[in-house]
C-alpha cells in the first residue's frame, strides 16, 4: 500500500497524491456522491517549463536538441518531430538509407521505452509489486531479461546518437555522422536474441489477468501506405479522420480545464480521443509483420483492442515488430553517400507528427528568412489522453465500488499506467494556475 | 554508513526532464548491484513503496522554478544526510532558466492568455542556491556509468573520481582529430566540463556545452576563436545560453554578446 494515497475519512473519495511509476509527477483525485462517481481529475503539479515560449528567437537548427530536454524517456520522438516539422518548412526531403536510418533509431527508442514500461512500470501492478526490483527477487530471470532487451534498445539509440538520453546525431537533413555497414553488425546479432526475448515479453504477458474494461474509443494514429508508421504518414481515425498533418489544427483543438491546468486536446465537436500503442495496433494491425502478427494471434489478441489494461501486450507486439523492423534495416543497409542533405532556410511553416512510444507528438514552427524560431507549438501525446483517461477512471470505478478501497486505488493506478503518461511532456506547455472559489 | 543497515536511497524530482533520474534504471548492468548495495526508500518513477526519511542519501533532479518547490527543498534537505544533484537543471537552472534573461511577465504574457494565474518565479534556479549540497553531477543529461561511480564513492566513504577538466581532454584520450583545428567546426570544447566522453566531436559535430563550464574557463578567449571561424555574436549567444545558459561564467559570456 502506497503511503502517499490518503483516505478520506467517509470513505467517499480515492486521492493518490503522488502517481508513482509514471515519468513526471501528478496525482490523482476521484470524488464519489452516494454510488455514483462525481468527478474525475487527473492532476498534473510537475511545474511549467516554457518549452514554446524560449524556442521564439532560437534557430530552426537548435529545436531538435531543445525539445528533446522536454522529456528524458522519449527524446527521440522530439527530436524527430522538431527534424521533420523543419524539413517540411524548408522543403527539404529525406529518403533512401538516412530515411532507414532514422527508423532505425525510433526502434530503438521503441524498444528501450515499451520494455520500461512493460517490465518495470506496468507488470509490477499484474502481479501485485511495488516495484521491479521486489519483482527481481522473485523473478530474477525475468527481470534479467527485461533489462538486456531494454539495453538493446539503448545500444541502438547509442550508436547512432551517441548516448541513450538526449542523443546529438540527429539533424535537420540527416546526421552528423552515419555508420558503416560493419558497425551495425554487432547490434544484428544482439537483435536476433532481442527478438526472441521480445516473443517471450509478450507470452508473458498475455497470461496476466485483465479486468473486464473496454470503451469505443476514437484512436487516432498516423497511417502510412506500406510501413507500420514511425516518422510519416496521414493522420486516421476508426471514425472517419483522414487528414494530412499540416490540417492537425484545424481538427484538434486544446480545452482548459481549471484544477489540472493542463491543457486536454480534444477531437472538434467529438471530444475525447485515444494515442498509443492501441490506437496505432488497431489502424495500422495489416502493416505488422508477419512476426508481431503472429505473436499477437498466439496471445488472442484480434487486429484490433479496446481494452486498455491489455496495452501491456500490445506495447510487448509492438517490440517484436520494433527488432524485426531493426534487423531488416540493418540487413539491407548501405552507407549514404553523404550524412545529410544541405538544407538553406527560408520564411515558412512547417508540420510533423511522429509516433511516440505514447502516441502521436504534434510541433508546428513558423520560420523567418533566416531560419530564426517566430512561433512553436508542441502537443505531446500524454495531453491528448488525459480526457481519454479520465473517462476511463469514471467508468472503470463506478463497476468497482464495492472494491476495498485500497484494492480500488492501486486499480485506478493501474488504470493511468495503462497509457503510460509522461507527465514532463505533457506540461511543458502547462497553465499553471491556481484555482480560485 | 557502516552498519549492517542498508543506507536508504532517495530520488527527487524539480523541475525537469526526468533523464536524469531515469539514467538509474538505464543502468541495465548495474542496477540489480545497486539496488543490492541500497535500500531505495523514494523512487516514485520506479516504485510505488515510499519510506519514512531521514534518508542516507538523496538524489535530486531538477531546478527550482516555483515558490511551492522553493519550500520543498528545504524538507529534502531535512530528511538527507546527504545530498547529491544530478544534472544540468540541478546544478545550473538547467534549459528553463532561459526564462532568467526576459522579463518573466512579459515572457509569459506572450504565450499564456491569462498570465496572472501564473504561479511560477522569475527565474530557474540551481538547487545550490536554496540548501547546501554536497555534491554536484554534471550533465545534460549525466553521465550514467558517473552516477554509479558518485553512489560508489559515497557508500565508500571515498572521493567521487570525477574529473573537472574539459572536454577537449577526452577528445585526446577518445583520439578524436579537434573538430576545431582540422575542420574549423566552431566547438564549446575547451570550456566544457568533461564527462560526456566528448561524444559530439567523435560523430563530427561540435560540443554544445551541454556539461556546462569547466573550472576557470576562458569563454573570452573562445568566443574571439569562434568569431574567427564565422560566428556572429547572435550565434556566441546563443551557443553560449542553452542548457547551462545560467552557470555564471557561460551567463557572463553570452551577456557580452548581447547588442
Amino acid at each position: 500500500m502506497s503511503k502517499t494515497t490518503s483516505v478520506n475519512l467517509r470513505g467517499n473519495s480515492i486521492k493518490v497524491d503522488f502517481l508513482a511509476r509514471v515519468e513526471g509527477e501528478g496525482g490523482l483525485h476521484i470524488k464519489m456522491k452516494g454510488k455514483n462517481v462525481s468527478d474525475v481529475k487527473l492532476v498534473i503539479f510537475e511545474p511549467p517549463r516554457f518549452f514554446e515560449a524560449f524556442l521564439r528567437g532560437r534557430k530552426y537548427t537548435e529545436a531538435p536538441d531543445i525539445t528533446a530536454r522536454i522529456c528524458g524517456i522519449c527524446p527521440i520522438a522530439y527530436q524527430m518531430s522538431a527534424i521533420h516539422a523543419m524539413e517540411n518548412a524548408l522543403g527539404v526531403k529525406i529518403d533512401g538509407m538516412l530515411r532507414s536510418l532514422r527508423r532505425l533509431l525510433y526502434c530503438g527508442e521503441w524498444i528501450e521505452s515499451h520494455v520500461l514500461h512493460v517490465y518495470m512500470l506496468h507488470a509490477p501492478d499484474f502481479l501485485g509489486y511495488q516495484d521491479v526490483i521486489r519483482l527481481a527477487k522473485d523473478y530474477p530471470d525475468v527481470v534479467q531479461r527485461a533489462l538486456q532487451l531494454k539495453k538493446i534498445g539503448n545500444e541502438i539509440v547509442t550508436l547512432l546518437g551517441g548516448r541513450e538520453i538526449h542523443p546529438i546525431n540527429a539533424r535537420v537533413g540527416g546526421f552528423y555522422k552515419v555508420p558503416s555497414k560493419r558497425d551495425l553488425q554487432p547490434l544484428a546479432e544482439r537483435l536476433k536474441w532481442a527478438q526472441e526475448a521480445a516473443i517471450e515479453t509478450v507470452r508473458l504477458v498475455a497470461k496476466f489477468t485483465f479486468p473486464e474494461f473496454e470503451r469505443d474509443y476514437e484512436f487516432v494514429a498516423l497511417r502510412h501506405p506500406d510501413e507500420y508508421p514511425f516518422n510519416e504518414g496521414r493522420l486516421v481515425s476508426n471514425k472517419g479522420l483522414d487528414i494530412p498533418v499540416s490540417e492537425y489544427d484545424n481538427h484538434f483543438i486544446e480545452e482548459h480545464v481549471p484544477y489540472s491546468n493542463a491543457l486536454h486536446s480534444v477531437l472538434r465537436q467529438r471530444g475525447a480521443y485515444h494515442v498509443g500503442p492501441l490506437a496505432r495496433y488497431s489502424l495500422n494491425f495489416d502493416r505488422l509483420s508477419p512476426l508481431a502478427k503472429e505473436s499477437a494471434k498466439e496471445a488472442e489478441l484480434g487486429p484490433t483492442c479496446n481494452n486498455p489494461f491489455k496495452s501491456i501486450i500490445v506495447r510487448s507486439v509492438e517490440t517484436v515488430y520494433a527488432c524485426e523492423e531493426a534487423l531488416r534495416i540493418i540487413e539491407l543497409y548501405e552507407p549514404p553517400d553523404r550524412p545529410s542533405v544541405a538544407v538553406e532556410p527560408h520564411a515558412g511553416t512547417g508540420y510533423a507528427c511522429t509516433e511516440a512510444p505514447r502516441g502521436i507528438l504534434y510541433h508546428r514552427y513558423h520560420i523567418d528568412d533566416k531560419g530564426i524560431i517566430l512561433d512553436a507549438k508542441i502537443v505531446p501525446p500524454t495531453s491528448q489522453n488525459q480526457k481519454t483517461i479520465e473517462q476511463d477512471l469514471r467508468e472503470f470505478v463506478s463497476k468497482r465500488m464495492n472494491l476495498p478501497h485500497d484494492q480500488l486505488t492501486w486499480q485506478c493506478e493501474q488504470a493511468v499506467r495503462n497509457y503510460d503518461p509522461c507527465i514532463s511532456c505533457a506540461t511543458h506547455f502547462l497553465k499553471l494556475t491556481v484555482e480560485k472559489d | 554508513m557502516k552498519s549492517n543497515r542498508k543506507p536508504k536511497l532517495a530520488v527527487w524530482k524539480f523541475a525537469s526532464c526526468d533523464g536524469c533520474q531515469l539514467s538509474l534504471l538505464d543502468c541495465e548492468d548495474e542496477l540489480l548491484a545497486v539496488a543490492g548495495a541500497v535500500d531505495i526508500a523514494n523512487f516514485p518513477e520506479a516504485s510505488r513503496e515510499v519510506a519514512k526519511g531521514p534518508y542516507d542519501i538523496s538524489l535530486v533532479e531538477g531546478s527550482i522554478t516555483t515558490p511551492h518547490d522553493a519550500e520543498r527543498i528545504h524538507q529534502v534537505r531535512r530528511s538527507s544526510k546527504l545530498l547529491i544533484t544530478i544534472g544540468a537543471c540541478a546544478t545550473a537552472g538547467g534549459i528553463q532558466a532561459l526564462r532568467n534573461f526576459k522579463d518573466v511577465k512579459e515572457f509569459t504574457s506572450i504565450v499564456y492568455a491569462s498570465p496572472e494565474y501564473i504561479e511560477t518565479l522569475k527565474k530557474s534556479t540551481p538547487i545550490a542556491e536554496h540548501v547546501h549540497v554536497d555534491y554536484e553531477l554534471r550533465g545534460c543529461p549525466i553521465n550514467k556509468l558517473q552516477l554509479v561511480e558518485v553512489l560508489n564513492a559515497f557508500l565508500n566513504g571515498r572521493k567521487p573520481n570525477v574529473t573537472p577538466q574539459s572536454v577537449c581532454a577526452e577528445c585526446k584520450m577518445r583520439g578524436t582529430v579537434c573538430v576545431m583545428a582540422a575542420h574549423g567546426t566552431p566547438c564549446l570544447g575547451p570550456v566544457t566540463h568533461a564527462g560526456c566522453g566528448a561524444i559530439c566531436p567523435a560523430y563530427n559535430r561540435g560540443c554544445y556545452g551541454c556539461f556546462g563550464p569547466k573550472e576557470t574557463p576562458n569563454t573570452e578567449s573562445l568566443s574571439s576563436w569562434l568569431t574567427l571561424l564565422g560566428m556572429k555574436d547572435d550565434d556566441i549567444l546563443r551557443a553560449f545560453r542553452s542548457f547551462n545558459a545560467s552557470a555564471e561564467p557561460f551567463r557572463k559570456e553570452s551577456e557580452a554578446h548581447e547588442r
